[in-house]
């Protein structure tokens, strides 16, 4: 699995993509720190974080979408699944480092919040759940966007599908307040990747969004394993 | 060792291989051969565990490959009909990744450097594989299925798109491979395998139609053996002195002083032949195995499966 990881990460950084995602993640988030934070006068990085859930959107897909659907394209993994390694450790190891890269973008605001020591001292536990619960909900939709790559062998028809389902989520509530069954609405609510995290950014740690997210990245992780298992038994 | 026993797939519908069996000794280089979609890619796909079969199953040096895959795909070496390489990786970038993934208890640049020796890479070793002529992307994965010197080695048509010099290269190099592996070779080129192979398995449209040595292979199609002699003398009287032959089953005129005789491969005719023409005053000028030669056994041979 290790080997697969460095990889992926080699590949992050041998090519544009990786310098790319951390370029746009900085250039946005140094944006909004300096609007909410600095203008603003504010010393919570909360706003920030909600404000790079837009950002996000956008850039898991370009981590993810090369993921499975180059590997189809060139038959690559056929190294891959030939190899003495579990189909678990393939979707895991390309899993952890699209994970570590996002880290690695999320890390910046260990910087930010070093800038407002400047100021005044930065809610340090504020900080730390909302970053949790940023790590969380992004681990969620690195899952569901390598699932979509692992569906496809075009690179842009991933991405473009991974986006979709990325505004998909990120508007789950207004689509949610439209609808009139309490049911309905009170099941959408619940899958609300934005609803989980609110608490996180409050400095609050539920555990029913720990459990969410945790399961989100779990269940799509899982059908990733099944899609390849349904590849070689068809 | 291989064992491929009753081996079936079907793609929904479509019956891709239909109770495929063979096995392939160690020490042996075998070779799969057939037409175009005749299903040889699929066995070495469920051979290396790639696919799964439908029914059917397969052990690699005794380990099963369904239920113990992790243990087969450790003893086998695998290169797929298109050499699975990342572009934009160099080459031994990509050979160190491929020794990792396999997870080879060996001194690593050792054993790389070992393996760019065999398969005459050395000199590219740092370029870009995207850059890459198609020869020396075949090598690559060749190398690549070599890491870890896996007693099986699978490869798929390694020929298809090298020039004749390279193809060369490449059967020779499999003929010394085979001396210590055991290794599945596919191609639909006959002068390939009746160069680098010691025994032949022929697949016709997912069925195993023939498996012989690959001397006896045209015995095995014709289902009997072929001499072709040149004698002098008049032919009715030499026709009907080897006919009185023990073993013989038919004399053949052909052209000029040219026959040839089918006979029951169970018994030598050779000498009766020779005591016979002896006795009749015919001076036998040539004496030869006959019969098919490798083209003309495999279209018999695919000829038949789809009639």
């Amino acid at each position: 699995m290790s080997a697969i990881i460095r990889r992926e990460l080699a590949s992050y950084f041998n090519g544009i993509i990786g310098y790319l995602v951390l370029a746009v993640y900085w250039f946005f988030s140094g944006m909004f720190f300096y609007v909410y934070c600095l203008y603003y006068n504010s010393a919570s990085l909360s706003y920030v974080f909600m404000q790079m859930i837009t950002i996000i959107i956008f850039l898991v897909p370009v981590m993810t979408m090369k993921s499975f659907s180059e590997e189809k394209r060139q038959k690559t993994d056929q190294a891959l699944i030939t190899a003495p390694v579990t189909l678990t450790e393939i979707v895991l190891g390309k899993f952890l480092a699209a994970f570590i890269l996002y880290v690695i973008c999320n890390a910046i605001f260990i910087l930010y919040a070093l800038f407002i020591c400047f100021f005044t001292a930065p809610d340090w536990i504020l900080l730390f759940t909302t970053m949790l619960g940023g790590l969380l909900m992004g681990a969620a939709l690195i899952a569901i966007d390598l699932f979509i790559s692992a569906l496809t062998e075009s690179q842009a028809v991933a991405a473009i599908f991974s986006i979709a389902a990325g505004m998909l989520i990120y508007m789950i509530d207004q689509l949610a307040s439209l609808i009139n069954i309490d049911l309905i609405k009170n099941i959408l609510y619940r899958l609300s990747f934005i609803r989980n995290f609110y608490a996180f950014s409050n400095g609050i740690i539920t555990l029913s969004g720990v459990v969410f997210f945790l399961s989100v990245t779990a269940l799509f992780l899982f059908f990733c394993v099944r899609v390849f298992e349904k590849r070689r038994w068809s | 060792m291989v064992e491929i026993k009753h081996l079936s797939k079907r793609f929904g519908s479509v019956t891709a291989l239909n109770d495929v069996s063979f096995t392939a000794n160690p020490g042996e280089v075998l070779g799969l051969l057939g037409p175009n979609g005749a299903g040889k890619s699929t066995t070495m796909n469920i051979i290396t565990g790639y696919l799964s079969s439908s029914s059917g199953n397969v052990t690699v040096e005794g380990v099963d490959v369904l239920s113990s895959p992790r243990q087969a795909k450790a003893k086998i070496g695998y290169l797929p009909e298109v050499p699975p390489l990342y572009p934009e990786m160099t080459v031994r970038k990509y050979l160190e990744f491929i020794f990792d993934l396999k997870k080879v208890r060996l001194p690593k640049a050792d054993h790389i450097r070992e393996v760019m020796m065999i398969v005459k890479i050395a000199d590219v070793s740092e370029r870009i594989i995207r850059n890459l002529s198609k020869g020396y992307r075949q090598r690559v994965g060749l190398a690549g299925a070599l890491l870890g010197n896996p007693p099986v080695l699978i490869l798929d048509e390694p020929t298809v798109g090298l020039d004749p010099k390279q193809i060369i290269e490449i059967r020779k190099l499999i003929k010394s491979l085979g001396k210590k592996h055991t290794i599945i070779f596919s191609s639909h080129v006959l002068s390939e395998v009746s160069a680098v192979c010691d025994r032949v398995v022929m697949i016709n449209r997912g069925q195993v139609v023939a498996d012989a040595p690959i001397d006896r292979l045209s015995e095995a199609v014709s289902g009997g053996g072929m001499l072709s002699l040149e004698i002098e003398g008049s032919p009715n009287a030499i026709s009907k002195a080897i006919s009185a032959v023990e073993g013989v089953k038919r004399v053949n005129h052909t052209v000029g002083r040219n026959y040839t005789v089918d006979y029951d491969p169970e018994v030598d005719v050779r000498r009766g032949i020779f005591r016979a023409m002896a006795k009749a005053d015919c001076p036998i000028l040539r004496m030869a195995p006959g019969g098919l030669s490798l083209e003309e056994s495999f279209l018999k041979l695919t000829e038949g499966g789809e009639n």
